[in-house]
């Protein structure tokens, strides 16, 4: 294992530590509980924007702490659940007095975590509602989930929501409307080659030089099964084929495309990557009408990509368009 | 709770032996170490009524354990904490509400239901045994004792089901054959009261 580390221990800790001082302006990193806050909070009135889940897949969900986004981010050990008193604390330090809205992926270990730390917080008095996103069409149980997972779709409910609560909506209107992006959103990755866990030392998984994983989960757990690696072009029909036919999506649809990286996988080929999707859905008539490309929702440095496809609205795509200030979104600002 | 903290630590590798066999291994080494910051909270500031203690015990465990036993357990001891309420000295149907609070706080929670190979099978017998030994009268430490054994029964009976919910589920058939480590736990668990209230540790 070849990482620039000093400790597999303090990895995440010391990462948050450098997080803080690249963007003393937007955030804020408590540590013991670890907590990334934006700089701001509280903001009076405002549903407070909470999410969180294991280290290893930045910059979510840290990296979208700031205005128009997240309010606060909850950080566990890599691929691990954060904790419930991360996430109590989180509300406590970011209820402006409209409640706040968890925003959970789909992992057995972060659903138990965050329902029981909705439990502590209404205790504390703060109304508190989650919502728990599954949009991987992959695979209906994995290694780490009953049910589908949550993956690059996280990005897109929180950006939409977030800049929903910038703007004013109650609880009741963010929960409805992230409610309505979890049922229009969905993906599909791949991976080329696995990547390794810090304090494991080993990488997640091995495969041939002439194979890759369709279906891969973000913490590297098998997906749907494993196939001879094709052309680019074979590979994103491998991908975009499975997403369109869930929904599915049809002819006439507006959709956002959002062509994300696992870490390892780069630029130039996500470019590549997101050219053929595009491609495909004109061929199909799907309308892409806002578009995000880069290594967004990653694992670690794997290498490979995911797809995902958000049906629009005139609703969200006001919201998508709306300012975001975050270490790694931002526009309109 | 300290001597809890002991006997955790006596079958810390027995537990973690047993979650080997069907789950990730680490239930032995996370239950240590939530009962070992149990007992240095303690020393630092214990509180003085039972339901303080229950309290401590569940954000301690929640924030110290991780993995799903945490919130569980948790979850468990935060309903017992709350179901005391501010009680001073603890009387058996108290201790039978309060057990039934935790299992229905774990059932909430884990969405388990009794034969899914979870500690709920464990939990479960123990509650009715306490609850029927309450009403018979009989005094706290008959009460636990009799909690104590229905959870020993119902953690040895997981031994032949297939698990259906949590991690030993994605083995199916393979699951069968090893005793759920939750419901191992909480049988020590249980057992550790019984023989403190005793008075034999």
């Amino acid at each position: 294992m070849k990482k620039i580390i000093n400790d597999p221990s303090t990895v995440v800790e010391e990462s948050l530590k450098g997080m803080a001082s690249a963007h003393p302006d937007l955030i804020e990193v408590q540590l013991d509980p670890a907590v990334v806050v934006r700089a701001d909070a509280p903001v009076p009135g405002k549903v407070a924007i909470i999410s969180g889940g294991g280290a290893g897949h930045e910059p979510l969900h840290g990296g979208f702490v700031g205005r128009g986004m997240l309010d606060a981010a909850c950080p566990g050990h890599v691929f691990t659940s954060p904790t419930p008193d991360q996430v109590q604390a989180a509300v406590q330090k970011t209820d402006g007095g409209a409640g706040a809205l968890l925003i959970v992926k789909n992992y057995t270990g972060d659903v138990l975590n965050f329902e029981t730390a909705a439990e502590l917080a209404e205790a504390d008095g703060v109304a508190v509602r989650s919502v728990v996103i599954d949009d991987d069409v992959a695979v209906t149980d994995s290694l780490y989930t009953a049910g589908r997972r949550g993956v690059g779709g996280t990005l897109l409910l929180e950006k939409v929501v977030g800049a929903a609560a910038e703007r004013g909506a109650d609880l009741d209107g963010c929960e409805a409307l992230a409610r309505k992006v979890i049922g229009q959103v969905r993906s599909m990755g791949l991976a080329l080659a696995a990547g390794t866990v810090p304090h494991a030392g080993e990488p997640g998984f091995t495969l041939a030089d002439d194979e890759i994983e369709l279906g891969i989960g973000i913490h590297g757990e098998p997906g749907r099964r494993r196939v001879k690696i094709g052309t680019a072009d074979e590979m994103v029909k491998s991908l975009l084929d499975p997403i369109l036919d869930d929904l599915p999506f049809a002819a006439g649809d507006r959709v956002l495309l959002f062509t994300n990286g696992m870490g390892g996988t780069p630029l130039i080929e996500l470019y590549l990557a997101h050219g053929i999707a595009e491609r495909l859905l004109a061929e199909r008539g799907i309308v892409v009408e806002r578009r995000l490309v880069g290594p967004f929702v990653t694992s670690l440095e794997m290498q490979g990509m995911s797809l995902t496809l958000l049906k629009l609205d005139d609703e969200l795509v006001e919201l998508w368009d709306a300012p975001v200030h975050t270490a790694a979104l931002r526009w309109g600002v | 709770m300290r001597t809890a903290a002991k006997v955790l630590e006596e079958h810390r590798d027995e537990l973690s032996r047993l979650d080997r066999e069907i789950g990730d291994g680490d239930h032995g080494e996370n239950m240590h170490r939530g009962f070992a910051a149990l007992v240095t909270a303690m020393e630092r500031d214990a509180p003085d009524s039972p339901g303080g203690v229950l309290k401590l015990v569940a954000m301690t465990l929640i924030s110290k354990v991780g993995g799903a036993a945490g919130p569980l357990y948790g979850t468990a001891f935060l309903r017992a904490a709350t179901a005391v309420k501010d009680t001073g000295e603890l009387d058996a149907p108290t201790v039978a509400v309060a057990l039934r609070a935790a299992l229905d706080g774990v059932v909430a929670r884990g969405k388990a239901e009794r034969g899914d190979k979870t500690m709920v099978d464990a939990l479960l017998p123990a509650v009715l045994a306490a609850e029927s030994a309450a009403e018979r009268g009989e005094d706290v430490p008959a009460l636990l004792r009799a909690a104590a054994d229905a959870a020993a029964e119902g953690a040895d009976s997981t031994v032949l089901v297939l698990a259906r919910k949590g991690r030993a589920s994605y083995l199916g058939e393979r699951s069968v054959g090893h005793m759920d480590p939750g419901a191992r736990s909480t049988a020590l668990l249980l057992r550790t009261f019984a023989d403190v209230a005793s008075g034999h540790r």
